[in-house]
C-alpha cells in the first residue's frame, strides 16, 4: 500500500487551500437559513425567565415560590441548587445576576408575570465591586496576596534601578470588560423518553459538553447529543453546560416539553463571564541607548470573588534583572471567563505602556526602544521572536510610514487636533487542539467529512473543506462538511486558537490516508504505479498523463464507500504553534473633548501556513475592533454604592460603531519559513497589543500618559486636566 | 412587563380622556417606552397609543412661524422645507446615527424622553435613591448634571431638540385635561425638575397631552447646535448646545444659548448670551461665552469633564452658527 508524505503541498501546487476563499455558509448565515440555538423554537416549546438576584452581596432570608406555580400558562418552576432557604442554612449571594429562580412557561410574557410573582428577601451585606482602588480592598481585608518573583540575585534589581541612566515610574491599567455575545448564552432542550436529551446549546465545546449534562442529569454520557450548527459568539465564555443549561434540561424533563433557555441581555452582560481588570505601578529602568536593564512591578486587579489576577507581566519583553509582586483583589462581582487571550491584552496594556513611556523619558522613538530589546523577548512564544519581531516591524513600519510620520510628544498638529503614533507588540501559543475526523469517500465520488468541532464564526466549516478539497484535487465545493454535532468524531474545544490546528491537522491525514487507498486501487485497475499518481482538478495523474478521472477513481472503492480516521495532534509538521506580532496605530485627539479618530491602524501577524486569508484576514479585523472597543470605550461599569453593574446592557456597554473604525490594514507575515512552519492558530494573538497600542498613540499626541483604558473623553479630559 | 390596558383613540379629546386616568401613559413610537416597560422601571396601567390621531400630524406655516405636530418624525423634520431656516434641528437629526431611530422616533417622543440616568433606568427612581442615600451623589455620576443638581434631581435632561427648539423661543400646545382645554407654553417652562418622586420631569399632569410645538419666524436668524457623542454610532450626548443668533451688520443683536444633557432640565446660559450681544462672533468670543457658559457650573464627584465639554459645545455651536467651526468631531 502506497504511504503518502504526511505534509502540506509545496506553496506554489495549492489552487484551494492557502488561498483565499469566502465562507460556504456565508449565503445560509446572511440569509437567516442559518439555525442557532434560539431558533430551535415552536412543538410546545415552553418559555423560561429568570429571577436573578438583585444585590452584590446577600443571603436570601426568604424565597417563595407558591404563588409563580399557581400563574397562568406557568408550566414548572426550578429553583436553582441551595437558594432556598432549608435547615437555617441560607445561600449567599456573591454578585448581582446569580441565577435564582427559572420560570417556565407557555409564553414568554406568562414566564415574566411568574417571575414577579416569587416572594423574595435578602439580608443585604457589604460589597466592594470597585477593582480599581487597592488601599480599599486592603483595608477591608479582601485582598489574596499573589506571589513575588524575582529574576536575578538579590537586590540586584534595586542596585539595577539605582544606578541606570533613565528610571521611569508610572501607574497603568485596563478596566474589566465583559462577555456580550450577540447570541446570549444558553439552549433548548428536549428528551426523548425519559433518558435521552437532545441539546440544542450554543457552544463552543460541542465534544465535551455532553457529560457535562449527563453527569448532574443522572443518564449515561452516550445519551445526551449536542448540536450546534451555528453560534452567535462565543469568545471564550461558550465552554460549559452552565447552571442554567442545566435547569432548562431539567424543565424540559419535568414537564416532557422542549424548553427554551437564554440569558437576557442584562444577565448576559452580569453571569456570562469577564475578562480581568489589571492595574500595575510599574518601574523600568534603561540605560541611555535604550536597552532596558531592569523591571519592577506591582499589579493588581479582580477576577471576582476568587480573588484572581492577572499574569505574565512583564509582557514579552522580559529584563534579565526583574521583580513582579501580585495582588488579587475579592470582588462581588460576575465571575471571570476566558475572554480572546486570556491575560495578553491587560499584560500587554500594563508593559508595553510602560516601554512607550520610558522612550519617551529617554527621548527615543519607541519604535528604537523595542527593536532595541528584541533580545530580552523571551516572553515570546515564537522560537525565533527576535528576528521575527524585527521583520515584522519592519513591514508596519512601512506599511504605516512610522519613520516618516514620527513626531515626539505632543508635537503633532493636525487642523486643530493632536495626532500621534503608537504601537505595542505580542505573543500567542495557538497549538492546535486534540481532536479527529471521519472522511468518507462515495463510490460516486462525493466526499463528506465528520468532525464533532464548531464554527466560531471564524470559517472552520470552509477551512476543513479546503484542507479536504486541495488533498483530492477537488473543489472546494465538492465537499460536504458536517460539524456541530457530540455524535462524530470527538474534536476539541474552540479556545486558545488551538481550532485551525486541531482540524486541519486530523483532516489533512485522514485525506491522505484515503487517497492513498485509492491510488493503490487505481494503480491495480490501471497498471500503475501507486507512488507516481497524483490528485489533481478532479483527475487522478500519473506524472502529467491523466490515468481517470476522481469519480472513476472513487467508483473503485466499492458500494460501501471508504471512510478512514484522522487524528491529531501529531508531531509531522502540519501544525506548529508560537506566533509573534505587531500592531501599530495612528489616530487623533480632539483635546476640547477628549473624542479619539482612528486614522490608520495597522497589523501585521505571522501565523505560520495560512488556510484561507481571506477568513484570517476577517478574524484580524475581528480583533482590531475588539481592541479599538476596549481601548476606547468597553468597560464594565461597577458603582461601589450600589453594588450593580451600571452598564449592563447594549446602550450604555459603549461598543464601537463603523465610524469609530478608521482605516484597518491587515498583513501576514509569510515568507517561505513561515509557510514551511505548519498551521498555527489565529483567535487571540491580533486581540492583544491594540489596546496597548491605542493608549501609547494617545500619548504621543497629547503628551500625557491617560493611564487606565478604555480611553474615555472623560478620561482623557481628566489626564490633560491633571498634567 | 406587567399587563395594562391598551388604548387607541383618534381625537385629541378621545386620547385626553383616556390620559385623565392615574397611570395612563402616552405610546407615540415606543422607543423610550417601550424598554422601561419591558424592565418594569415604567409602570402602567393603561398606554395611551396616539399614532391614530391626525391633528398630531404635520408641519405647517402658521402666522409667520410653523407648528410641528408631536408626531412628526425626526426625518420629517431635517427634510421638511419649511424648517430649512431652522438648522440647529437638522444639527441634532444627523447627531442621531440610527435611521431607524431617525424615522421611527417622534418629536414628541423626544421632548418627552426620560432621563438616561442608569440608576433611575434600574429601578432606584428618577432621583436615584436608596435608604435614604442619593446614589448620583455617592456612586458613578459620570454622566450626570454639572447644573441645578443642588437639590435632590441629579440627572440631565434626556432631550436632544429641546435645546435647540427653547433657543429658537419655541412654545409647546398643551391640550386637555378638559375636553377642549389648551394652552400653549414656552418650551422651556414645559420641564420641571423634580423634588420628590412624585414629580416628573415636565410639567404634564394626568390628562394633559403635549400635541405641537411652535416655532416664530426664524427671520434673518442663525442657528446651531454642538453635541459632544462618546462614539460615532448611535449613542446620547454628553453635553451640547444650541445657538441662536440674530446678526446685525456683523455684530451679535440677541444671542440665545441653551445647552443640554447638563442639567435635570434645558439650561439656559443667559451670561453666554450676555458676552456675545453687541460683538462680532469671533473664535476669541466663542471661547469667551464657552468659559462664561460654565463659570456657575457645579460638577459632582466624577463629571468635572463635562464642564469643559460643556463649554466647548457652547463655543464650537457659536462658530458653526457663524460658518467658523473647523476641525472637531
Amino acid at each position: 500500500m502506497v504511504e503518502l508524505k504526511v505534509e502540506w503541498k509545496p506553496r506554489n501546487e495549492n489552487t484551494v487551500f492557502n488561498h483565499p476563499a469566502v465562507r460556504t455558509d456565508g449565503v445560509d448565515k446572511a440569509s437567516g437559513f442559518a439555525k442557532y440555538s434560539t431558533d430551535y423554537t415552536g412543538n410546545g416549546s415552553l418559555h423560561v425567565r429568570l429571577l436573578t438576584a438583585r444585590h452584590a452581596h446577600a443571603m436570601i432570608k426568604t424565597l417563595n415560590v407558591r404563588d409563580a406555580k399557581r400563574m397562568d400558562g406557568v408550566q414548572e418552576v426550578y429553583v436553582f441548587p441551595f437558594r432556598e432557604p432549608a435547615n437555617g442554612m441560607l445561600y449567599e449571594v456573591q454578585w448581582e445576576g446569580e441565577p435564582i429562580v427559572a420560570v417556565a412557561a407557555d409564553t414568554p410574557a406568562q414566564a415574566e408575570a411568574g417571575v414577579r410573582a416569587i416572594e423574595i428577601a435578602y439580608y443585604v451585606l457589604d460589597h466592594l465591586v470597585n477593582d480599581q482602588y487597592l488601599e480599599a480592598a486592603t483595608e477591608l481585608g479582601l485582598t489574596k496576596p499573589g506571589r513575588t518573583a524575582e529574576e536575578g540575585e538579590e537586590g540586584e534589581v534595586d542596585k539595577a534601578i539605582s544606578s541606570a541612566a533613565v528610571v521611569h515610574r508610572g501607574s497603568y491599567g485596563i478596566q474589566a470588560i465583559t462577555h456580550c455575545c450577540l447570541e446570549p448564552h444558553g439552549s433548548t432542550c428536549a428528551w426523548e423518553g425519559e433518558d435521552k436529551l437532545n441539546v440544542e446549546l450554543s457552544t463552543q465545546n460541542v465534544s465535551g459538553t455532553g457529560g457535562q449534562f449527563a453527569g448532574p442529569l443522572g443518564i449515561d454520557a452516550a445519551n445526551v447529543t449536542v448540536h450546534c450548527d451555528y453560534i452567535g459568539g462565543g469568545f471564550g465564555s461558550k465552554f460549559a453546560a452552565d447552571e442554567w443549561g442545566l435547569a432548562c434540561a431539567e424543565i424540559a424533563k419535568a414537564t416532557k416539553r422542549p424548553v427554551q433557555l437564554h440569558l437576557d441581555r442584562p444577565t448576559e452582560l452580569q453571569i456570562a463571564g469577564s475578562r480581568p481588570s489589571a492595574f500595575a505601578d510599574v518601574t523600568v529602568a534603561a540605560n541611555q541607548d535604550g536597552t532596558i536593564v531592569a523591571w519592577d512591578s506591582h499589579h493588581w486587579g479582580t477576577d471576582g470573588i476568587r480573588g484572581g489576577t492577572v499574569t505574565q507581566v512583564p509582557y514579552v519583553i522580559q529584563p534579565k534583572l526583574r521583580r513582579v509582586r501580585t495582588t488579587g483583589l475579592i470582588t462581588n462581582t460576575g465571575p471571570a471567563r476566558a475572554w480572546r487571550a486570556p491575560n495578553h491584552p491587560q499584560a500587554c496594556a500594563l508593559t508595553s505602556t510602560a516601554i512607550d513611556d520610558l522612550a519617551a523619558a529617554l527621548g527615543m522613538d519607541p519604535y528604537d526602544v523595542f527593536l532595541k530589546n528584541l533580545n530580552l523577548a523571551t516572553g515570546s512564544q515564537s522560537k525565533n521572536p527576535q528576528e521575527v519581531y524585527a521583520e515584522e516591524m519592519k513591514v508596519a513600519e512601512g506599511l504605516m510610514d512610522w519613520k516618516g510620520k514620527w513626531k515626539g510628544r505632543g508635537q503633532w498638529d493636525d487642523n486643530g487636533w493632536k495626532r500621534g503614533l503608537g504601537m505595542a507588540i505580542h505573543t500567542w501559543g495557538g497549538r492546535a487542539g486534540g481532536g479527529s475526523c471521519t472522511i468518507k469517500v462515495h463510490q460516486d465520488g462525493t466526499v463528506e467529512t465528520f468532525a464533532g468541532t464548531q464554527d466560531l464564526g471564524t470559517g472552520t466549516r470552509t477551512c476543513i473543506g479546503q484542507v479536504v478539497a486541495e488533498s483530492f484535487g477537488l473543489p472546494l465545493s465538492a465537499v460536504q462538511v458536517n460539524i456541530g454535532s457530540s455524535k462524530y468524531p470527538q474534536s476539541g474545544a474552540s479556545g486558545g486558537s488551538t481550532t485551525i490546528g486541531g482540524v486541519s491537522g486530523p483532516h489533512r491525514r485522514a485525506a491522505l490516508d484515503a487517497l492513498g487507498k485509492i491510488f493503490d486501487k487505481v494503480a491495480a485497475k490501471y497498471e500503475v504505479d501507486a507512488a507516481s499518481l497524483s490528485a489533481k482538478d478532479g483527475k487522478i495523474l500519473n506524472g502529467e498523463n491523466v490515468v481517470c478521472t476522481w469519480q472513476q477513481a472513487a467508483g473503485l472503492v466499492g458500494p460501501m464507500g471508504l471512510e478512514v480516521m484522522g487524528e491529531g495532534p501529531k508531531d509531522d509538521g502540519l501544525t506548529s504553534d508560537g506566533v509573534c506580532g505587531v500592531q501599530m496605530v495612528d489616530l487623533s485627539v480632539d483635546t476640547e473633548t477628549g473624542r479619539v479618530k482612528i486614522n490608520k491602524y495597522v497589523a501585521v501577524q505571522d501565523i505560520g501556513t495560512i488556510v484561507n486569508h481571506q477568513l484570517a484576514k476577517s478574524q484580524v479585523l475581528g480583533a482590531m475592533i475588539q481592541c479599538i472597543s476596549y481601548g476606547l470605550s468597553e468597560e464594565r461599569i461597577m458603582d461601589n454604592a450600589s453594588g450593580r453593574f451600571l452598564n449592563a446592557n447594549l446602550r450604555d456597554y459603549k461598543l464601537p460603531r463603523i465610524g469609530d473604525i478608521g482605516e484597518l490594514v491587515v498583513e501576514f507575515y509569510e515568507p517561505d519559513s513561515q509557510y514551511n512552519k505548519g498551521v498555527v492558530g489565529l483567535g487571540e494573538p491580533p486581540v492583544i497589543s491594540g489596546g496597548a497600542a491605542i493608549s501609547n498613540a494617545v500619548a504621543n499626541a497629547i503628551g500625557v500618559r491617560v493611564p487606565v483604558l478604555p480611553l474615555t473623553p472623560k478620561r482623557i479630559l481628566d489626564a490633560l486636566a491633571n498634567a | 412587563m406587567n399587563p395594562f390596558e391598551y388604548a387607541q383613540p383618534n381625537t385629541e379629546a378621545e386620547a385626553v380622556a383616556l390620559l385623565a386616568e392615574r397611570g395612563s401613559t402616552v405610546l407615540a413610537s415606543g422607543m423610550d417606552l417601550m424598554p422601561l416597560l419591558r424592565k418594569s422601571v415604567v409602570e402602567t396601567e393603561r398606554v395611551v397609543d396616539i399614532s391614530r390621531v391626525e391633528s398630531l400630524r404635520g408641519i405647517e406655516a402658521v402666522g409667520g412661524g410653523v407648528t410641528i405636530g408631536v408626531l412628526s418624525t425626526l426625518e420629517d423634520i431635517a427634510c421638511n422645507p419649511l424648517l430649512a431656516d431652522y438648522p440647529s434641528l437638522k444639527d441634532v437629526n444627523e447627531g442621531i446615527r440610527a435611521i431607524q431611530v431617525q424615522q421611527n422616533g417622534t418629536l414628541g417622543g423626544d421632548l418627552c424622553h426620560l432621563p438616561n440616568c442608569w440608576y433611575f433606568r434600574s429601578g432606584y427612581g428618577l432621583l436615584g435613591r436608596e435608604n435614604g442615600k442619593s446614589l448620583p451623589e455617592i456612586g458613578d455620576n459620570r454622566y450626570h448634571a454639572i447644573f441645578g443638581n443642588a437639590g435632590p434631581a441629579k440627572f440631565v435632561s434626556a432631550s436632544r431638540f429641546a435645546p435647540a427648539l427653547i433657543a429658537w423661543g419655541a412654545k409647546v400646545r398643551i391640550a386637555g385635561p378638559e375636553p377642549d382645554a389648551e394652552k400653549w407654553l414656552p418650551l422651556e417652562e414645559f420641564y420641571q425638575t423634580p423634588k420628590t418622586e412624585r414629580h416628573g420631569v415636565t410639567v404634564l399632569t394626568p390628562g394633559q397631552l403635549l400635541t405641537h410645538v411652535w416655532l416664530p419666524s426664524a427671520e434673518n436668524k442663525v442657528s446651531a447646535t454642538y453635541e459632544v457623542l462618546e462614539m460615532e454610532g448611535l449613542d446620547w450626548p454628553l453635553a451640547s448646545a444650541a445657538a441662536t443668533l440674530e446678526l446685525e451688520a456683523g455684530r451679535v443683536r440677541t444671542a440665545t444659548i441653551v445647552l443640554g444633557h447638563v442639567a435635570p432640565t434645558p439650561w439656559f446660559s443667559l451670561v453666554a448670551a450676555d458676552v456675545l450681544v453687541g460683538q462680532p462672533v469671533t473664535p476669541q468670543l466663542a471661547q469667551a461665552a464657552g468659559e462664561a457658559a460654565v463659570s456657575e457650573a457645579t460638577p459632582l464627584s466624577e463629571n468635572a469633564y463635562k464642564v469643559r465639554l460643556a463649554q466647548t459645545s457652547v463655543k464650537r455651536a457659536l462658530l458653526k452658527a457663524t460658518n467658523q467651526l473647523e476641525g472637531g468631531l
